[in-house]
């Protein structure tokens, strides 16, 4: 590998969210149990038609208007026609002449650098039915069939496993930011297709390019990324790239290779014609513009703006922004006044390992905005410690009681100078020795006194404070 | 009784000098008779669900629906193998429609298997024969409802037209067959044929019964996208409005005997019936004029419409695999599965369509066949529109005489100088424009019809050209006199 260029191409499968189907008006669920959510429509009863949900364009036009593409002045829907038994009509309805968007662009973030990637095409059209195969016999869950699915395709414009990875990642948190899509690869909602091809570094011509289809998850896409890359290579290496066909292969996700499924020579003509069901529609310009508007902030803008203005650092704010939950979590706790550099330490050093921990999300979180608030409000005024706080955190969470019931005045600190210089005169009293060690070099004993201290005042003393007035005290 | 109209059996079932339940009775028994003679019928329905006599002029009233429509718990066969035990679970739009107004439906119509074809002998229960002479046909697709209405079985049937399915049947049973402008009536529940062109309507004995069906049947629909609001269009209300200096124009290439030089007798008495038909429309006061459109784009007609009706049934028509719902076929795969069961489903004619279809719409054919055919759609559609601003409607003779005999059924446009005659009600679908049949007279003792088709939303007016022909001449309400089989 390295020796060569690898060049990329990404088809993005994803699920959208809505509360029906795109053409019928069955609900739109992931669900484990089969067959629930089926109208006659979906198993293309005879004499079934399409209907349209316009929110699902909606969100097909925002996602156009995002990856700046060209919105068709018409909403026209084709038909692609194939046999298979997980699609009951024997066409699935998609967009082939006129897609929600052409000729976009976007650019990601990459280590130390930007990477513009364009983007051929997007559409809107339908999933098909889920197969479940077993030994001898396959069941169909008709749940699936009919979902709204938004199709992506990108030139083939990035270099590397990192670059793919990274586009994957960027879109997968704009669905979600923008309640496009729950983006859940472990629902099965993205699903991609991955074109790979290698060149010699400086050519003109791009190589034979092999397709790999329907890979389910940002790893697997950055393993057979990889896997192509190397075993085109080795081939190349040989004198063997003829052997490099222009096919379709999958990823197996056991051995980490890619396998061959069918040549590109026996491609299936979809005979793709305009569906007649749904007559075209004049899509308005104010209709696109009030899209537009109600595009919330993306991910990109937020990580910005919680540098710029909240002095994040880059870290804090790439992991805040990675997801939709942790930055309204963090903007709702700003809006209530907070310390944005406190509370985005509390959220990333605790919430997010409590989260984790439990395997809970945000949203189900006891500790909301208002009542983290109390903690944090508390830690900034000095009227706790930080080792208190996280005892309340902890103790909040565990109890399920607001943390204001755990901050009483017994467990404030102690930030009473002439209270805390009481204290650490009788604990030099009883030190003597320690002090004469400590005139006498060992000047780490400086930290026992303030351990004394602390000890006397069972933790609660200001450790700044007391440090402060040791100092003066042992150095004068 | 069921010879008579729909007003006339309102009246009398209101005034309780006749009950639902003998009318019923009496229609379900004439078709047990007619289908020994017929197979007018897939299924006839011996015990439906009675309904009170309202307000509504078809409650109580029995009817039947062309067996393309999905009725709920009623086999619904589309006249097909492939759907030969298909009970389905909901009812067309159109149907719930008649339902919610107190119509009886009593049976189950025959038609050319999923309405592809026009001779009415592609059933899977077998040929429909014309009431009026055993030995004819009744053209197709909606073979049985036309027998059925013409034989007086019921004031009315359902039929579909995705070409003249509804139109020449109708002429050639001597009743009347109207097509309302295309998304009036909703097609959810119509299997379908060629989406762009099928279009629900009725199959009756008198403008007035098709005005009063239509009424009931329409409606937007939200399961069907291309419905439209018809609110504002009462056909029944409307159907004696002033028809005063009203402009009619025929297409001279179709109607002049010297484009016709191997006419046969039928023929030229055919034509001869329609232009005395003109006459006496002219003197009533209307203005008829004859319109060149061009022979070349005339000629065009049936291959457009081979083209894109084909096309579209093969995609149509790929849900029927037997994998959700028909006859699973046998095989040790899923492809094998499905290979079966359209193998064994399907009659050759509907598979040469298919695979008509299949070739017009391949990759490396699709601009020179498909897209082509759909420019030619617009041109023609352009083309008689441009006439639309000047007139009120077209007025055709329907087909080249009366019905032809079974024995001479194909499936095959004729090559020969009658095509576009045979052909031309196509010109209805292309355009979604409304279009009615009605009967104008005898040849050999066989009933022939004429035709009038006009601008899309423009139903009113063209019923109200077609009621007042009606009763300019002797055919409303006749009935097929039943035959032997000699």
């Amino acid at each position: 590998m390295g020796k060569y260029k690898a060049v990329i191409g990404l088809e993005m499968h994803c699920e959208l969210k809505s509360n029906a189907k795109v053409f019928s008006k069955a609900k739109n669920s992931y669900e484990d149990l089969p067959n629930i959510y089926v109208s006659p429509v979906d198993m293309a009863f005879p004499g079934t038609l399409p209907s349209l949900n316009i929110e699902c364009i909606r969100k097909g036009l925002m996602a156009s208007i995002i990856l700046n593409c060209k919105q068709p002045e018409y909403m026209v829907f084709d038909r692609k026609n194939y046999y298979y038994p997980d699609l009951p009509k024997g066409y699935q309805i998609t967009q082939m002449h006129n897609p929600v968007g052409v000729n976009g662009s976007i650019t990601i973030e990459m280590d130390g650098y930007d990477k513009k990637v364009d983007i051929l095409d997007i559409h809107l059209e339908e999933d098909s039915a889920r197969l479940n195969h077993y030994s001898n016999y396959s069941l169909i869950d008709y749940n699936r069939a009919g979902v709204p699915l938004l199709e992506l395709v990108t030139a083939p414009c990035l270099d590397n496993a990192d670059e793919a990875v990274a586009f994957l990642e960027a879109m997968r948190k704009i669905y979600q930011y923008c309640d496009i899509s729950d983006a859940d690869t472990k629902k099965g909602q993205i699903r991609c297709d991955v074109n790979v091809s290698i060149m010699e570094e400086g050519a003109k011509e791009l190589g034979t390019k092999v397709e790999i289809k329907n890979v389910n998850s940002f790893a697997n896409v950055r393993e057979a990324i990889n896997y192509e890359i190397k075993r085109q290579s080795e081939l190349k290496d040989a004198g063997r790239y003829d052997e490099v066909e222009q096919e379709t292969r999958r990823f197996d996700e056991e051995s980490g290779t890619t396998k061959r499924m069918r040549s590109k020579v026996d491609a299936i003509d979809y005979k793709y014609f305009i569906e007649p069901n749904i007559p075209k529609f004049k899509i308005k310009k104010s209709w696109l513009d009030e899209i537009k508007k109600s595009i919330p902030m993306l991910p990109r803008e937020r990580k910005e703006l919680y540098i710029k203005e909240y002095g994040l650092s880059n870290y804090d704010a790439t992991i805040i922004v990675k997801e939709k939950s942790y930055a309204e979590y963090f903007e709702e706790c700003i809006k209530l006044g907070m310390n944005p550099k406190t509370v985005a330490n509390y959220l990333i050093v605790n919430i997010i390992a409590y989260l984790n921990k439990w395997a809970i999300e945000l949203k189900d979180f006891y500790l909301t905005p208002n009542l983290l608030k109390q903690i944090i409000d508390a830690l900034d005024k000095g009227t706790i410690s930080s080792k208190q706080a996280k005892e309340i955190f902890n103790k909040s969470l565990e109890e399920k009681n607001e943390p204001k019931n755990y901050i009483t005045s017994d467990s404030a600190q102690i930030s009473d100078e002439s209270l805390l210089e009481e204290i650490i005169n009788k604990v030099l009293e009883n030190n003597s020795k320690q002090i004469e060690d400590y005139h006498n070099g060992r000047t780490n004993l400086f930290d026992y006194f303030v351990g004394q201290v602390m000890k006397e005042t069972r933790g609660k003393a200001n450790p700044s404070l007391v440090k402060e007035i040791l100092n003066t005290k042992l150095n004068k | 009784m069921t010879e008579k109209g729909i007003k006339e059996l309102h009246d009398l079932l209101i005034n309780k000098k006749l009950n639902v339940s003998d009318l019923v009775k009496e229609s379900i028994n004439k078709s047990k008779e007619l289908n020994k003679k017929c197979s007018a019928f897939v299924t006839i329905v011996d015990d439906p669900v009675l309904s009170e006599v309202t307000d509504s002029l078809l409650s109580g009233i029995p009817y039947g629906i062309k067996d393309n429509y999905s009725t709920k718990g009623i086999l619904s066969t589309g006249s097909s193998m492939t759907l030969k035990d298909y009970i389905p679970f909901f009812s067309a739009t159109a149907v719930e429609n008649l339902e919610k107004n107190g119509a009886i439906a009593v049976n189950k119509t025959a038609l050319d298997e999923f309405g592809m074809g026009g001779t009415g002998t592609t059933c899977h229960t077998g040929s429909v024969k014309n009431p009026w002479d055993l030995k004819r046909m009744c053209g197709g697709s909606s073979a049985g409802s036309a027998a059925a209405v013409a034989a007086g079985i019921y004031p009315y049937a359902l039929g579909s037209d995705t070409g003249d399915s509804i139109r020449k049947p109708a002429a050639y049973t001597g009743i009347v067959g109207y097509k309302p402008t295309y998304g009036m009536i909703s097609r959810y529940g119509l299997f379908p044929f060629a989406s762009s062109l099928d279009t629900c309507g009725v199959l009756t004995r008198s403008v007035e019964d098709a005005a009063i069906v239509v009424d009931a049947m329409k409606g937007q629909d939200n399961k069907d996208l291309t419905s439209w609001d018809s609110k504002g269009i009462s056909l029944y209300k409307n159907l004696k409005k002033d028809i005063k200096g009203k402009k009619l124009f025929y297409i001279k290439e179709i109607v002049d005997k010297d484009n016709y030089p191997e006419a046969s007798k039928e023929l030229i008495e055919h034509l001869d019936n329609f232009n005395k038909t003109i006459d006496l429309l002219k003197k009533e006061g209307f203005i008829i004029e004859a319109i060149s459109i061009g022979k070349n784009i005339l000629n065009a007609i049936p291959s457009v419409y081979v083209c894109l009706s084909c096309a579209e049934a093969t995609s149509n028509m790929s849900n029927l695999t037997g994998i959700s719902f028909g006859p699973r076929g046998k095989g040790s795969n899923s492809e094998e599965m499905m290979k079966d069961h359209r193998t064994k489903g399907f009659s050759p004619l509907i598979k040469r369509r298919f695979v008509i279809g299949s070739y017009i719409l391949q990759k490396e054919n699709q601009e020179k066949y498909f897209v082509n055919a759909q420019r030619v759609r617009r041109l023609i559609v352009d083309l008689i529109k441009e006439q639309f601003k000047k007139y009120d409607a077209l007025i055709l003779p329907v087909g080249s005489g009366p019905a032809p005999y079974l024995e001479n059924a194909l499936d095959k446009v004729p090559d020969n100088e009658t095509k576009v005659l045979e052909n031309h009600l196509q010109i209805g679908n292309f355009g979604g424009f409304p279009s009615i049949t009605i009967p104008n007279g005898f040849i050999n003792n066989m009933p022939v019809g004429i035709n009038m088709t006009a601008n899309c939303y423009e139903d009113e007016k063209l019923l109200n050209i077609a009621y007042k022909l009606e009763s300019l001449m002797n055919y409303k309400g006749q009935i097929a006199k039943l035959g032997d089989d000699k």
